[in-house]
């Protein structure tokens, strides 16, 4: 069965073009929508550019597995994936770290606030 | 005269709270109280009002750690000399406070936690399981080990503070579970740590937030946490610093 039947392998190729373009613009117009922050929108936006670029130049990908020394070009995808993968998560654990103890901190100071509301003025904080 | 605050953390204690409150004051008749509801869905922050005390809603539940440092940011803010901190359950005995605010006073520490098992407490104070004496002997090795302060009740929440004691926690104070890192976290600040032996009670209602189930994540997340804490540079704290919210003028 293999080399008997001509595969037209440029479809799949315009698939991937397709998606990578769809994922750009869904990012963009996250982007203009404000729904991204910035910094999560350029990193995002390069992963769009790598993904467009994979599947334009098809070859690129064993073409850099041959330079790096991997002999098998699809296990560069998974330490590609992998690899900044990881790092983004670590990266969104530090963050969520920071959020959740910048919360508590402003939860703190709410019942602060709302306890010297609650007793009248604020300006001497009284037994109510 | 002294300003003291009790701090009274308490998560659904509505049944409990007004007889800790009004044991507290019949024996600390000076000190202010100050309950820090920790986003109770009982009526825990109203009962501590009708009790006659100040009480603090969260607008969110924090956790132990959470509700406890609010507490010490108030008693920062407000210029309070001496916290002490009594849980909300009732089994912390309010006839203890005077005895460990006592070297408080006398300057001879800035921190003194009252102790199940410090010399004169009594072994019919307190009855415990097997399981929960060996983790607390694990504890009391960490201390010594990781901040070389002999503490016997690591565990207890019952403790009393000067400013040195808040002026850090107010800064910085573990999350969950606190107690034991706590303590690594003061002494490596270089606060005097005393035990003051107390007779605990039962607990009046409500059940440990230590479940069986959740003995073995408490005593793993906890040794860990206070070696992490112990690796830190001295005077810091767990937590960090920048999201602090700037203190509101008076």
């Amino acid at each position: 069965m293999p080399d008997s039947v001509p595969v037209d392998t440029s479809r799949i190729q315009y698939v991937a073009i397709a998606m990578s373009v769809l994922l750009m613009a869904g990012i963009i117009e996250l982007i203009r929508r404000n729904r991204l922050r910035e910094q999560y929108a350029l990193t995002w936006l390069a992963c769009a550019l790598v993904l467009l670029f994979f599947s334009v130049w098809r070859s690129a990908l064993d073409v850099l597995a041959g330079f790096l020394g991997i002999a098998y070009g699809p296990s560069l995808i998974l330490l590609m994936i992998l690899g900044p993968g990881f790092l983004l998560l670590v990266h969104f654990s530090i963050v969520i770290s920071r959020l959740s103890d910048e919360n508590k901190r402003l939860a703190q100071e709410v019942a602060m606030l709302a306890e010297r509301v609650d007793a009248g003025h604020g300006d001497e904080p009284e037994a109510p | 005269m002294a300003r003291v605050l009790v701090v009274v953390p308490a998560l659904n204690e509505e049944e409990a709270l007004p007889g800790v409150i009004a044991g507290v004051r019949a024996h600390a008749p000076e000190a202010d109280i100050l309950v820090v509801d920790d986003h109770s869905r009982d009526g825990t922050a109203r009962a501590a009002r009708a009790a006659g005390a100040r009480a603090l809603r969260l607008p969110i539940h924090l956790g132990i750690g959470g509700a406890v440092q609010t507490g010490f940011r108030y008693a920062h803010r407000h210029g309070y000399d001496f916290v002490v901190q009594v849980d909300g359950d009732g089994q912390h005995p309010s006839a203890g406070i005077a005895s460990l605010l006592e070297p408080l006073h006398a300057d001879r520490a800035d921190v003194a936690i009252g102790s199940r098992f410090a010399g004169g407490a009594g072994r019919e104070g307190f009855r415990s399981t097997a399981a929960r004496r060996l983790g607390i002997r694990l504890f009391t090795a960490l201390c010594r080990l990781l901040a070389g302060v002999t503490v016997r009740d690591a565990t207890s929440g019952f403790r009393a503070y000067n400013v040195r004691a808040v002026r850090l926690l107010e800064r910085s104070y573990p999350a969950d579970y606190p107690e034991v890192e706590a303590i690594v976290l003061m002494a490596r600040a270089g606060l005097r740590i005393v035990e003051v032996p107390v007779r605990m009670r039962e607990r009046q209602g409500g059940r440990s937030s230590i479940s069986s189930l959740r003995a073995l994540y408490y005593m793993v997340k906890v040794s860990l946490a206070s070696a992490v804490t112990a690796t830190k540079p001295r005077g810091s704290g767990p937590g960090r610093g920048p999201g602090r919210v700037d203190r509101l003028s008076q």
